[in-house]
């Protein structure tokens, strides 16, 4: 009896959560879909709905994030190498995995807080789409450091010492053996922390970004706005039809985000067959 | 120099290791001469992967490791300030207990694995020469010759055991250790280890660690026995097995413990 009620309350806690998304999604591409056609991606925001469209907030969001991954990448699995790698000071260890914890947790105004202090203000980058990049990139670091130390840790140390036994320098064996090995984790976490900067609205509405761009950036010192950004806007818009527009960027916005996060699923999935554990 | 036996080509003296405040070796004195092979033996525990570990500086990289004494490769010390411990691996190659090809690399890439890993880019036809060598060596080039480009992980146990010998014998070590190279593996494959065995203690020393004292007698020229850390007894591995000297040696041998 209790075996049973407590599959059932474990059904529900799956099924309860995927029957609201499918409601909100549906309730999105129904009131959504009506405005949703080539026009809407490829024109820039106006004052009448009817010609209002995505275009600039479209290219902002995918530059914004491709910007984001190339800056937090790198330095995340960097900083995950040297913590996982060469990090022999384990109480420091221990303390530095605690603090990245907490980050991750921080709520996103406070990066776009530091962004705009630190980027914008300080290093007088203004409201331009690189300063937004490095504040998403501090927002998303986290996420990728865990992810990519959690990678690298599922390595078994027998590699490094089989790397190591056969005449290479601890650096020769993490590029060329554990890297490999640990590339699906930290792709997996590079999906996440894609979709956290690009849903991500607060840091960039803090930092400055733009409501209103009827240009696309052309730099990385252009302003520039991004779907999260444009889809606020509309929805506190008293207008009802600028609320269709809102849902049918919302829809544009799921859409480049199962884009990206296929794409990077293809690159892992690839990744882990060369590791001969498919 | 001054102490150790010129003749050795591995000299250890008063070598003592600890994990952390755990000694797991006590003053061991050892000569291991270049040719035939030597066997180390003795119960779960009592040092003999460390010791084996130590000659090629593994043992350090573990965190909370050190060492203390005197190991000599040729005269040379391995601990030495001219010593680097990259270039002395490289005359060291190690098999280990389990099978362990890397896993994102053809068998052609894991018997190029050493070279390629300390930066050498051997022409494809120098490569091929180098593959084909060290698989005979292995005893596996008639096993695998036809699909050098399938992943390494993908053949048996005793297949990839064979792959990791090659690989470390690609680079042209002097020595060979190995820590309980058969221990993963079935009696058919291990008899094929060890009659590799016979045919590779010509060209290379090397210094097997087993748990299996059949096997050390059957491979092996000398044989240590350690027991908690410390070297017990130390002779021709014919003397060691029909003849001990030491009480605890005996009981080992003849199965009162172990």
């Amino acid at each position: 009896m209790l075996e049973r009620g407590f599959r059932w309350l474990c059904a529900s806690a799956v099924w309860l959560p995927i029957a609201l998304l499918a409601v909100l999604l549906t309730d999105v591409v129904v009131e959504g879909v009506g405005r949703l056609d080539w026009a809407f991606i490829t024109s820039f925001p106006s004052r009448k709905p009817e010609q209002a469209g995505v275009w600039p907030a479209l290219v902002g969001s995918v530059y914004l994030v491709s910007l984001t991954a190339l800056i937090a990448l790198p330095i995340g699995v960097g900083a995950a190498i040297y913590l996982e790698e060469y990090g022999e000071r384990r109480l420091l260890g221990s303390i530095i995995e605690v603090n990245i914890a907490n980050l991750a947790g921080v709520p996103s105004v406070i990066y776009g807080l530091l962004g705009l202090q630190l980027f914008a203000r300080v290093l007088g980058m203004g409201r331009s789409l690189i300063a937004g990049a490095l504040t998403m990139a501090l927002l998303v670091s986290p996420i990728v450091i865990m992810a990519a130390r959690e990678a690298l840790r599922s390595v078994p140390q027998s590699v490094r010492e089989t790397g190591v036994a056969l005449g290479a320098t601890r650096w020769q064996v993490i590029r060329q053996v554990v890297l490999p090995m640990a590339l699906p984790g930290i792709l997996t976490g590079a999906i996440l922390a894609v979709a956290r900067a690009l849903g991500e609205a607060a840091p960039l509405l803090v930092l400055g970004a733009l409501a209103f761009v009827s240009f696309v950036p052309d730099g990385l010192d252009a302003p520039f706005t991004v779907l999260p950004i444009q889809i606020f806007n509309w929805v506190s818009r008293p207008d009802q039809a600028f609320a269709s527009n809102a849902a049918a960027a919302i829809v544009v916005l799921l859409l480049v985000l199962l884009v990206l996060n296929s794409l990077a699923i293809v690159l892992r999935d690839w990744s882990s067959r060369r590791r001969g554990d498919s | 120099m001054i102490d150790t036996d010129e003749a050795a080509k591995i000299s250890v003296r008063g070598l003592s290791a600890w994990y952390r405040d755990n000694q797991v070796l006590r003053a061991i004195d050892m000569d291991i001469s270049q040719h035939g092979v030597t066997a180390i033996i003795g119960p779960s525990g009592c040092g003999k992967s460390t010791f084996i570990r130590c000659i090629n500086r593994l043992h350090e990289m573990v965190p909370g490791a050190r060492m203390d004494g005197r190991i000599a490769v040729d005269g040379q010390d391995v601990h030495g300030a001219a010593t680097d411990p990259v270039l002395l691996r490289r005359r060291i190659g190690m098999v280990f207990q389990k099978p362990n090809p890397f896993p994102t690399m053809s068998i052609r890439d894991n018997v190029l694995a050493g070279l390629r890993l300390t930066g050498d880019r051997p022409s494809p036809a120098r490569a091929n020469e180098i593959v084909e060598r060290a698989l005979r060596q292995a005893a596996l080039w008639d096993e695998v010759r036809g699909r050098l480009d399938t992943r390494g992980s993908g053949l048996s146990g005793g297949q990839q055991q064979r792959l990791c010998i090659a690989r470390a014998l690609a680079v042209e070590p002097e020595i060979v250790l190995m820590d309980e190279p058969c221990s993963a593996l079935d009696p058919v494959a291990t008899a094929k280890i060890e009659d590799l065995l016979h045919e590779l203690r010509e060209r290379y020393t090397l210094v097997i660690v087993t748990h299996n004292m059949q096997q050390a007698a059957r491979v092996s020229q000398q044989t240590a026995f350690f027991l908690a850390g410390e070297l017990i007894e130390y002779a021709d591995t014919d003397d060691i097995f029909t003849a001990p000297v030491d009480k605890r040696t005996e009981d080992y041998i003849t199965g009162k413990f172990g």
